[in-house]
């Protein structure tokens, strides 16, 4: 059996990866459109305030793109490294949406990242113009990709168990592509991240004029970013992916945990604004309920069902109790393949194979497998409700917050008069780090709720891992931890430097706090 | 379309393509940052060598992303048990590559001394230590690898970090290592002119020979040492793929059994020897463009002698050899192959399309007085 100590450092060597690499994913994707906005804007007005708008926003984007970059190739190569089973398990699948992404978006975007900044006097503007579109393009498209490979891991579709080969094999490459749970993730979390680079640039902005300095430079980057910013938060709020959570049983469970419902209610099925949830008892202590509207927001209808975790629960148990006959008829057959009644026996519970797989995490054989431990393995299935119903939570509330920000932010953009809103400012200031909350937030909501799996209902994460030594893994922790805290140090650094140079950084002549250098002023 | 075993050997000719792919495009610019802290003796020196890859580095290490991505696709239990194997390797190649995007893109940022210092050799890192560890990836495949699997295929390496240093791997390395970084040099000749350009064609003579040297010791080394593995059960190419399924030895000079069997796969180390000699002779005569493509001929050649020796073995397990990784039973399912065959026959030449574009985009020698006029937008 695997130790739960490397189990759980490779879980968290993963997750502290993955939440690294979130830091930057978000502000690229979003900043990556306002580039756009604002070039297109040059290029029809033809006015030199919006190049300089595109360059000094990109420089900010280009110090952060470096290391989303960096903290991108460790998860490229994570899987192999430290979830070998996984890896082997299901990579028939899993790997073809990460090459597709390599092959039709990261390439895209990482060459054409090179002509942006290099490119501005070699090309035409409207041939630099493209490259800014394709660059955005494919960042995220990449992101795509990468949800679509993550959407299968909470709705398996399009693949079955093959005892010959041992593994997971596609059936359905467009069913995995067009999983309406990583389509729904897809528009969720690109939102997201255009939500994070309004918030950059419209923060930023407000600091300029809260301090008075380049102030047409700002109000300008602020009205930009106010529109592009309430537009994304509405579609993040309004195409919020709660919508995919009704499909799949990963999605209803994790529905049922965030939303602590223990029982399952007549529809449409009502929202508990805020609860206490008591594991123990599985019931909440005390909740604010409104009857009706869960069932609305689940379900989009006033008729259909959503399971609380109890029948979810007594549901599961029997599929562990069948799971444990298909362990016990894989091993007949991958002794002797010819068995054809093991064989038919094995195709009838297969789809329950990853429920017997759970109890490996207590037994070496299934002979030695008792009705408790059983149940136990059912309960292993329900992820913990406290942690999920309170981050989810602390996320949708941020989110409300943010639009309301956005929606004067634009109300006062279009009256012109928002730089003489101190209050507004000082709050756009203040609210910079809320969609990296809310963003982490997101992530924890979609990835410890879908625990104890990695790909839900097929291979339990403890089953997942690479046998390494626990020693490796506390070296290889640290490594990470240390290395990636350092170079965050050092982005912060810059971030913070050029944001208070402002566009004079680039040396143009125009701004105030210009770059030093006589030769700066040539442009 | 195809059937199982016409796609189980495109795919490994569709890994190799990638390999040769990455050694092209992401060796020019790592050996353009092994050569960094010393083709460049100061700033301004140095910013023009970053800046010759400035503009590209980051597309080319898309190659080695996808590199990694095909595997994962097409090659699965390759993906899992090497880059978990091989662990401590893995990292050293990762955390080397962190020195890179925040190297390039940092470094010209702060006006000072020691803080660019530090970033020159965070790019000399991240360029010098990736090659030589493929490098002694490939020496170790070569020699076979200490690793099993259970009857559900979990797989387990039994060897250490350290073992994998051991001469003929480090032989293998240096072969990585100086191809990688004669590559590179002729890229920055090609790019630079006067006192850069003419470290750079040094650095290229010294290394292009190190380079021939270190191959052809190490092709003595396999002929006359104890290398090699063959399968001695009947291989059925088209079956399921089940690495338990086959009985391997190993046997003395069965990696020169292919060359034996088929000749004609002799043009693949003629094509190093001449890749290489030829790009010598270009450089010495300063036609860089031309040494450029002979370098990576070269570079094609001695990937593809490695693969051609090996063929039908991936990764041989030296304690357990039956359960030794092949083209045949390691790979995706026929349907996922074929799939990734689509998808990769699609986008491969659209990427070369604006990979050349951008190239000819930035075409040109990179020159101090260009470094002066862009001081707040060059790296």
């Amino acid at each position: 059996m695997v130790s739960e100590q490397l189990v759980d450092l490779s879980r968290l060597q993963f997750a502290a990866t993955a939440m690294y690499h979130f830091l930057f994913v978000p502000l690229t994707l979003g900043m990556v459109w306002l580039l756009v906005i604002m070039e297109s804007a040059y290029v029809m007005t033809g006015k030199v305030i919006y190049k300089d708008m595109t360059r000094y926003w990109g420089k900010l984007f280009g110090i952060n793109f470096a290391l989303g970059v960096t903290t991108g190739i460790t998860l490229e190569f994570q899987f192999g490294t430290n979830w070998a089973y996984y890896s082997h398990y299901v990579g028939d699948i899993f790997g073809a949406p990460l090459a597709i992404e390599g092959l039709m978006a990261f390439f895209l975007e990482s060459t054409m990242i090179g002509l942006f900044f290099f490119g501005w006097d070699r090309l035409s503007r409207r041939q630099h113009l493209l490259v800014t579109l394709l660059m955005a393009i494919g960042t995220n498209l990449s992101a795509l990709w990468i949800l679509i490979a993550n959407g299968w891991m909470q709705n398996p579709v399009g693949a079955e168990f093959s005892f010959e080969t041992m593994r997971m094999e596609l059936t359905d490459f467009w069913a995995v592509v067009f999983n309406p749970d990583a389509q729904a993730k897809f528009v969720h979390t690109v939102s997201a991240g255009y939500v994070t680079g309004a918030m950059f640039v419209l923060s930023i902005s407000s600091w300029y004029l809260l301090r008075g300095r380049d102030v047409e430079f700002a109000k300008r980057s602020f009205r930009i970013a106010a529109a592009f910013g309430f537009a994304s938060v509405c579609s993040v709020i309004v195409l919020g992916d709660e919508s995919g959570y009704t499909v799949g049983e990963a999605q209803q469970t994790k529905l049922a945990a965030m939303e602590a419902m223990w029982d399952t209610e007549a529809a449409p099925a009502g929202f508990n604004v805020i609860a206490v949830p008591n594991e123990a008892d599985m019931k909440n202590d005390w909740a604010l309920h409104i009857p009706y509207v869960m069932g609305l927001i689940g379900t989009r209808s006033l008729d259909k069902e959503l399971p609380g975790l109890k029948d979810i629960l007594a549901h599961n148990r029997t599929r562990v109790e069948s799971g444990v006959a298909a362990v016990k008829l894989l091993e007949t057959l991958r002794a002797d393949p010819q068995d054809v009644a093991a064989r038919e026996a094995f195709d009838r519970v297969k789809a329950d194979l990853g429920f017997g797989l759970l109890l490996k995490k207590y037994v070496r054989s299934m002979d030695e497998v008792t009705p408790e431990l059983m149940d136990r393995a059912a309960r292993d299935t329900l992820p913990r409700v406290t942690p999920l119903f309170w981050t989810f939570r602390i996320m949708v509330a941020l989110g409300f917050a943010m639009l309301a920000l956005f929606g004067l932010a634009l109300w006062y953009s279009v009256k012109g008069d928002f730089a003489q809103r101190p209050w507004l400012l000082r709050w756009a200031l203040w609210f910079l780090p809320m969609p990296w909350i809310a963003s982490e937030l997101g992530w924890f909501v979609a990835e410890y709720g879908r625990q104890p799996w990695t790909i839900y209902g097929v291979l339990p994460t403890h089953l997942s891992v690479s046998t390494l030594s626990v020693d490796s893994l506390y070296g290889s922790l640290a490594g990470f931890v240390g290395f990636y805290t350092v170079l965050l140090v050092v982005e912060m650094y810059l971030m913070v430097k050029f944001a208070r140079q402002g566009p004079g950084s680039l040396g143009t002549g125009r701004y105030e706090h210009e770059a030093s250098h006589a030769h700066a002023v040539h442009a | 379309m195809f059937d199982y075993e016409t796609l189980k050997v495109i795919w490994w000719l569709l890994v190799g393509v990638l390999l040769v792919g990455f050694a092209i495009m992401d060796g020019h610019d790592m050996g353009v940052g092994t050569l960094l802290p010393f083709a460049g003796r100061n700033d301004e020196e140095r910013r023009v060598i970053i800046n010759t890859v400035g503009p590209h580095w980051d597309g080319n290490q898309v190659w080695f992303i996808t590199g990694g991505g095909a595997i994962f696709a097409a090659w699965p239990l390759v993906y899992a048990t090497a880059f978990s194997g091989f662990y401590w390797a893995m990292l050293a190649v990762l955390w080397a590559l962190f020195f890179r995007p925040v190297g390039f893109d940092y470094r010209s940022k702060i006006h000072n001394a020691t803080w660019r210092s530090v970033w020159d050799w965070g790019l000399f890192v991240g360029g010098a230590v990736p090659p030589l560890i493929f490098g002694v990836a490939f020496g170790n495949l070569l020699q076979g690898v200490p690793f099993h699997f259970d009857s559900t295929l979990v797989p387990y390496y039994t060897g250490s970090f350290w073992q994998l240093l051991n001469p003929f791997a480090l032989l293998a390395g240096v072969v990585g290592s100086a191809m990688i970084t004669a590559h590179g040099a002729i890229y920055l000749a090609h790019r630079t002119e006067g006192d850069i350009q003419r470290r750079a064609r040094g650095a290229a003579l010294i290394a292009g020979l190190i380079t021939l040297a270190a191959f052809s010791a190490a092709g003595s080394w396999l002929a006359l040492g104890d290398f090699g593995y063959a399968i001695t059960s009947s291989v059925d190419a088209g079956a399921l793929p089940n690495p338990l399924a086959k009985q391997v030895v190993q046997q003395s000079g069965a990696w020169f059994a292919n060359y034996r069997s088929t000749p004609l796969t002799m043009a693949v180390p003629a094509l190093a020897y001449a890749g290489m000699v030829a790009a010598l002779l270009l450089i010495a005569r300063g036609r860089t463009l031309s040494a450029f493509v002979a370098s990576s001929l070269a570079m094609t050649g001695i990937i593809g002698t490695a693969g051609v020796a090996m063929f039908p073995f991936v990764m041989p397990s030296s304690t357990v050899p039956g359960a030794s990784l092949t083209v045949w039973d390691a790979v995706s399912s026929q349907r996922t192959l074929g799939i990734m065959f689509w998808a990769t026959l699609i986008f491969m030449p659209v990427i070369v399309l604006y990979t050349s574009w951008a190239y000819r985009v930035m075409a040109g020698k990179v020159t101090t007085a260009w470094i002066r006029e862009n001081e707040h937008s060059a790296y």
